[in-house]
């Protein structure tokens, strides 16, 4: 339909992305080629030298360019405070908010019964390890607030418990959040962590 | 085909980028799956969490196809639980052991009466256990395989009973045991409803309960291991600083 082949081949790639189907990635490819100096030829010398050398953090599981994630390498960071997230993406957010200025500890996923996950297959051994290795003074657990991460935190609080000490994030009324769209649960543990103004 | 109905959120799973394939347990379809169209978005996923109540619309073209659900939220039950390991583990135990036993859309109203009752009791954690260990009597009732405690199986006596027949789940005294003892399953008091129990009394009693579970029920069912979840439940039971 786009005349040639490689066009097809890139659509079809394209439209394998999160959120992009078919008719999306055929109008990004059209921008694309209409935007051939400014965009195309950038993103496709990106996207190259990220092949090349984009791999996991040996010691945190963080997506970087180096054995060794830049987070890691910030001597600024080693302050004994360690963030334990599912995923990279929740690293990302994490840092997006530029309040925490630990280090980070990527699992890799959540314990799932029905998925077959078990503690092996997350970087929980890991982590012990990092809490000896690197001092670490305060783990925070920074799980989702759904019945796996909350069951994950839980199981690494066990794990962990007596050798550092624990926190875990809030749950409550989000920022910019109304009361009246919020579900039970969510109102139920704003109430519970209430603290005085 | 369409029904409506309320029902306990078992499991939930990625269906593609924004769909979710649940399984439900409702009174008058027991165990249930369909894809909530738009389950991981922003608005719907906080009430899609094991355990939630909901009020269920289920459509299909065909009796025996998937199926979608429309699914309103009417309470949620996470809150409750992830504030405390005790009640988190109980509620994956719960809802994990519903999954592996229940059989495809089969009703069962008077378990799921229990099931409901028991989820509700969550908050008042110190009673749950107790509670939890009578819910899986009557799992085990419910699909065939309850035990029998009222009665010595070899004497007939209704007094010091202390043991069950790993075989056929019934009661045996001191006496009826004789040498056989040893091969005998332990008949906790609080298995007899004879209260007050700790929480590692009751672990044991579950360890016999699981007995069941393990080689009588699941053999029945493809003999898959009984979900971890349930183990990970009495294992926290059994520590004595537990509740």
């Amino acid at each position: 339909m786009s005349g040639t082949d490689e066009i097809e081949r890139l659509i079809e790639l394209m439209s394998r992305l999160p959120g992009l189907g078919p008719r999306s990635a055929r109008r990004a490819v059209l921008h694309l080629i209409r935007k051939r100096a400014l965009l195309l030829k950038p993103l496709a010398q990106s996207m190259q030298v990220v092949a090349d050398t984009a791999r996991e953090c040996l010691n945190c599981g963080n997506v970087g360019t180096s054995d060794i994630c830049a987070l890691c390498e910030d001597e600024g960071r080693a302050n004994g405070l360690l963030c334990v997230v599912e995923d990279v993406a929740d690293l990302w957010a994490m840092e997006r908010a530029n309040v925490f200025k630990g280090r980070y500890h990527v699992l890799g996923g959540t314990l799932s019964a029905l998925d077959g996950i078990g503690p092996d297959d997350l970087r929980i051994p890991q982590l012990k390890q990092r809490i000896t290795a690197e001092a670490v003074s305060e783990v925070v657990l920074a799980l989702n607030a759904t019945i796996d991460g909350q069951t994950t935190a839980h199981y690494i609080a066990d794990q962990l418990e007596g050798t550092v000490t624990l926190t875990s994030l809030a749950q409550g009324v989000p920022i910019g959040g109304e009361l009246d769209y919020l579900d039970d649960g969510t109102i139920t543990a704003a109430l519970n962590a209430r603290k005085p103004l | 085909m369409d029904w409506r109905d309320t029902g306990i959120l078992l499991n939930t799973r990625k269906h593609g980028e924004t769909s979710l394939i649940i399984e439900v347990f409702t009174p008058e379809h027991g165990r249930h799956a369909g894809v909530v169209r738009g389950g991981t978005s922003r608005k719907l996923a906080p009430h899609l969490q094991p355990g939630a109540q909901l009020d269920l619309h289920w459509r299909a073209r065909l009796e025996d196809h998937l199926g979608s659900f429309t699914a309103e939220p009417q309470r949620s039950r996470a809150a409750a639980a992830m504030g405390d390991r005790l009640a988190l583990a109980g509620l994956n135990a719960v809802t994990a052991l519903l999954s592996f036993t229940l059989p495809d859309r089969e009703p069962h109203p008077a378990l799921y009466k229990r099931s409901e009752q028991l989820l509700d009791l969550l908050p008042q954690i110190a009673l749950w256990p107790l509670a939890y260990l009578r819910w899986e009597l009557a799992l085990l009732d419910e699909m065939g395989f309850g035990l029998d405690l009222t009665r010595c199986a070899v004497t007939g006596a209704t007094e010091d009973l202390a043991y069950v027949s790993p075989k056929t789940g019934r009661a045996v005294t001191r006496a009826g045991a004789g040498i056989w003892a040893d091969k005998l399953l332990p008949l906790p008091p609080v298995l007899l409803g004879h209260d007050p129990a700790d929480n590692p009394d009751i672990a044991e009693a579950l360890r016999t309960t699981g007995h069941f579970l393990s080689h009588h029920l699941a053999p029945s069912l493809g003999d898959r291991p009984l979900p971890p979840a349930r183990g990970q439940f009495i294992d926290r039971l059994a520590r004595p600083a537990a509740g």
